[in-house]
Order: C-alpha cells, then structure tokens, then sequence
C-alpha cells in the first residue's frame, strides 16, 4: 500500500464521516463541526492573496460584516435564503474588486494598514445606518421555518459546500497559470513584471478570489446565529484568526489552511474554552509561540520546532550561514 | 469665535497626540515594525500615574519621565528578549507578532485593573483660562505644553546624541550602519524602548485629561496610525504637524457630524490618503 493511496483512503474516511455527521452526532458537535467548516473557508480565502500572493491582508472582517450585513438584510426583505447568500457573495466581490484596484499599489505595512481600516470604514457606516441596518442595536433575522435539527443540518452542509468550493478553487489555482504568476508576484513582484505577469490584474483578482467566500459565509453565518451587530460582525479578530491558521497549516499550500483551521478549532475548543477571563491573551500567546517556533507552519519547508534557535540564535545562524 | 474655540480645541488635542505618534513613529522607522502594542503602552503608563496619585498623591506631570522610564524597561525586555528574534522578517510576521502581544497585554490589563474607566481628579482642579470669550481648559493646556516638549526632548537626543545618530543612521541604512561599528540589535532594542519612553509618558499625562481603561488603547493605536500617515514617516516635525492637524480635525468633525464619527473622519482620511498620497503630505525618506 503506498503513501498516496492511504492518503486517498484517509480522505475519503473523512469525507464519509463529514456527511454522516449531523445524523450521529449531538447538536453540539454539529455546531461545533460548522464552525470547522467556517473557518475552513475563511482560512482558504485568505490563504489567495496572504499566502499565493504575499500581501498581509487584514481584510477578511470587512468581507466577512459585509457578507452578514447586506445577506441579512435582503433575507429580511424577503429574499430566499440562499439567493440572499449568494447576492452577499456578489456584492462583496464587487466591493473587494474596487477596493482592491485602489489599494493594492500599496505594499507592505501601507497595505496592511489600508486592508485593515476598510472594516473600520465600513463598521461606522453600518453604524451610522440606522433604518437599514438597526445600527448599533444589531439586526434581528427571522430562522427560517423549519425543526431545530433540520435547520442545523441545512447550516452545516451550507458551510459545507462553500468550503469545499473553496478548497476546489484552492487545487485548481495551484496548478493553474493564475497561481504561477499569484507565486511569481509573491517571491518577487520587480521580477514578475519584468517577465510580463501583469501584476495589477493578477493581485485584484486573488484579492476578489479571497472575498468572495468569506461574504457567502458572512451571510450564512448571520442566518445562522439569527442576530448581527457591527462589532461583532466587523470584529477584528475575523481578519486574525485565518491568517493564524494559514501560518499554522502552512501559507501558500493546498491543505494547509484545513489543517490549520481544524488545529486552531480544537484548540479553541479544548484550551481557552476553560480560560474564560484570559481567553484572548491565551491566543495571543498561541500567535507569539506560532511566529516564534514554527513561523512557516506544519506543512512550510523547514518547519521543525525553532526551540534550539531560540536558545541559541548565534550558533543556529552560523549553522545557517555554513550549510 | 466658536470656530476658532474650536480651533484651539484642536491644537491643544493635537499636542498629545503627536507625543502619543512619534515613538510609534520612530518604531515604524527605524525598525520597519507597526508596533501594535503602542496604545496599549500607553495605557500602561496612564495606569501607573493614576496608582501613583491615588497611592502617593504624585502628580502626573511629574510623573511623566518616570512612568516612561517604567516602560523604557517593558520595551527593551520586549524587543531584545522577543521582538528581535523576527528582525527582518516579512511584514506579515512582524505584525501578527506584535498583535499577539498587545491581545496579551490587553487581556493582562483587563483582569488586572478591570475594564472600567478611571481618571485622576486633581486637586484642586487647575481651572479655565478666559481670553475674552474664548475658554482653555489650562489641564489640556500644560498637556500639550509637556507632550510637545516631550516631542522637542527626543527630536534633541536624536539629534545631538551619539545614540540619537546611531538610531538615524540605522534608519538611514542599516548595513552600512553595522560596518561603520553600530550594533544594530542594541540600536534596535534601544529605539523600541524609547518608543515605549514616550508611549509611557504620554499615558501619563493623557491620564489627567482622558478616562482610562484597557479599551481605548486600540482608539489611541488608531489615531497614531493616521498621524504618521499624515505626516510622513521619518520625520519628527512631520509628526508634530501631523498630530495637530489630526487634532483640529477631530475637533471640527465632531462640531459638523457629532461626536460619533470623529474617529470615522480620521479613518476615511487615512484611507484616501494611503490611495493617493502614501508617502504622507510631507513625508521624504528622512532623518533629522
């Protein structure tokens, strides 16, 4: 038996289990797996333009409220659920295609700042909203008509299909033209545009590629906990978290981010649940230890424990230097 | 006459926020790091001055070089023993490391001093000024005096100090800088903690005119992003220039849109600026 083929098999397992799920499992492990899912998505979003292209985008919570907020408000005007999921994913593309010309010139810290501001901009726009948007108060969605377990299924699957997506989007842009020129632009954009990559293009589309899911799941998300409200919504550890997940899984592979996602998810679940009062500064730990010992992830290259390094610094740079 | 109260309204603001700009600044410089941990810095300060005059009556003002000496020692742990390590790695990096740290320091406060607001209440209060019709508070007033002589204080030992050149010159160029004899991780190490000096020492002065509480520290993160983006990185100056302005702004917005979306103001400029004009209104590759 080769390695490939108990890869497949393993992969197979785990796609049986993921459907079967919601008939075995109780409502909290359901819960719990679609909050995977989500994070799935985002994490594979984000891993487009952070990890193909090379740009620290901070922008995922701008899609993410954006998402909730326009998908919640036509599900309240009466629209179909999942029209309304996908016209949030429409808008927020466009959205992300505009924003995205204007800033992507910007490198470094500048576009860093820029990506991060825009969900500030849009949280206080939101805000100011009040007869659309309720404001400050949140918005309240009607759950659709339908069983309690019927519904938590629907919302699970519906995670489901925009992750899998994703990951099928993810596969093709690594071996496509797209994501040649998205790594030529990463390891060196001087030089991707002098062999021709036309880099302008090329970065508006990764940055569009990494809203388009995240809008869908901003809105399914809204559906799902009935009620949103733009800090909560716009918060800004939506844009941290999947950038810590891609860095664990490994930025710029196929699988990292769902590895990522599943070891961020488990951690959460597991360690911080049980520190309420320290729950953010036990992920500030866990980013502090990840960019420290492990900085390109489980899958990068080199990825062994860095803790010799930290002890030694000098001797590791000289080995460094040496090999 | 309301306009121009609200002009020196502005200014007197603007004070503070460029001695709460231009360690963030000086970081962003000479280190090439967002510091995230800045506001919360400065927040550390402002607690300190506000246990201080609550334990032992000390002034604020007074307080100030100490409570900034406090953090010179927070900041140089942080960046010899942690934020060294990750010198010259990629923007990424560097800035979810400093975000790691400020979601630790930020919960730390929390459970330490609570999420509640506090204010040092001085007695006796130091009252209005009256120039006609126009009113200055005279605690914002000495503020801003402290803040900018603060400012003049790390322009003077950047300027005129053989460390203050060894930091510009890492700024200007850090390779030719090492062969020419500085060490660079002591240089770095030092820059960061002077950061942390002013960071500290504006908490303690912000602490007698502001309410403090962990959550502002984001807010205050905010305004010295926007401040350096205005005036330009690497220039003090700039910085000044840029926190006054950044100041009169607030002041007029809050007057025409209310109090709400002063801070929108502020954002949806840095925004247009970084699209149009990212090197800042007056930004050069620059040294004093």
């Amino acid at each position: 038996m080769n390695r490939a083929f108990a890869f497949r098999a393993i992969g197979l397992a785990a796609l049986v289990a993921l459907a079967a799920l919601p008939w075995m499992a109780d409502n909290y492990v359901v819960r719990v797996a679609t909050t995977m899912l989500m994070y799935c998505a985002l994490a594979l979003s984000w891993n487009f333009i952070g990890g193909f292209t090379g740009y620290p985008s901070f922008a995922t919570a701008a899609f993410f409220g954006l998402g909730a907020y326009v998908g919640g408000v036509l599900q309240n005007m009466g629209l179909f659920l999942g029209l309304a999921w996908l016209a949030a994913g429409l808008v927020v593309v466009v959205f992300a295609a505009v924003t995205g010309r204007a800033i992507l010139h910007l490198k470094g810290h500048y576009f860093a700042i820029a990506s991060l501001v825009i969900a500030d901009v849009l949280r206080e726009i939101i805000n100011g909203l009040t007869s659309i948007t309720g404001g400050g108060m949140g918005l309240n969605l009607t759950a659709p008509a339908m069983g309690v377990e019927a519904q938590s299924r629907l919302f699970y699957f519906s995670m489901a299909v925009v992750a899998a997506v994703a990951l099928a989007t993810t596969v093709w842009l690594d071996r496509s033209r797209l994501g040649f020129g998205l790594r030529c632009i990463e390891q060196n954009e001087d030089a991707a545009i002098r062999i021709g990559v036309g880099t302008a293009r090329l970065k508006t589309i990764a940055f569009a590629l990494s809203s388009v899911f995240v809008g869908i799941v901003g809105a399914i998300y809204a559906s799902w906990t009935v009620y949103i409200d733009p800090s909560e919504a716009f918060d800004i550890l939506i844009s941290v978290k999947p950038i810590v997940m891609t860095l664990l899984g490994g930025a710029g592979s196929v699988l990292g981010p769902i590895y990522g996602a599943f070891l961020f998810l488990l951690l959460e679940e597991t360690v911080w649940r049980n520190f309420l009062h320290v729950h953010s500064g036990v992920l500030g730990l866990l980013v502090v230890l990840l960019i420290l010992f492990m900085p390109r992830g489980l899958l990068g290259a080199g990825s062994r424990l860095r803790v010799a390094t930290w002890l030694r610094p000098e001797r590791a740079a000289k080995r460094r230097a040496g090999s | 006459m309301l306009y121009l109260q609200i002009l020196i309204n502005g200014v007197l603001l603007g004070g503070l926020y460029s001695c709460i700009a231009v360690g963030f600044s000086l970081v962003w410089g000479v280190l090439n790091i967002i510091n995230l941990l800045h506001g919360s810095l400065m927040i550390l300060g402002a607690y300190a001055a506000f246990f201080a005059h609550a334990a032992w009556g000390i002034h604020p003002f007074l307080f100030a070089p100490v409570a900034g000496l406090l953090l010179f020692l927070v900041g140089l742990a942080l960046q010899a023993g942690i934020v060294n390590r990750v010198m010259g790695a990629p923007v990424l990096i560097t800035l979810t490391l400093t975000f790691g740290l400020n979601l630790m320091l930020d919960n730390a406060m929390i459970v330490a001093f609570k999420a509640d607001y506090r204010k040092v209440i001085l007695d006796p209060p130091l009252g209005l000024l009256e120039l006609g019709n126009l009113l200055v508070p005279l605690d914002r007033l000495y503020v801003m005096a402290l803040a900018l002589l603060l400012v003049a204080g790390l322009y003077a030992v950047l300027r005129f100090t053989s460390v203050g050149r060894a930091i510009v010159a890492v700024r200007m160029d850090r390779d030719a800088a090492a062969l020419m004899g500085v060490e660079v991780k002591r240089i770095y190490a030092l820059t960061f903690a002077a950061g942390a000096f002013m960071a500290g020492a504006a908490g303690s002065l912000m602490s007698v005119i502001f309410p403090i509480s962990p959550l502002t520290s984001n807010a205050f993160l905010g305004k010295a992003f926007v401040i350096c983006v205005l005036g330009g990185l690497g220039s003090t100056p700039g910085v000044m220039i840029g926190g006054i302005l950044l100041g009169v702004l607030e002041s007029f917005g809050t007057l025409w849109l209310g109090p709400d979306f002063s801070t929108t103001i502020a954002f949806v400029l840095l925004l247009a600026l970084l699209v149009f004009r990212p090197s800042g209104l007056m930004g050069r590759k620059g040294f004093e």
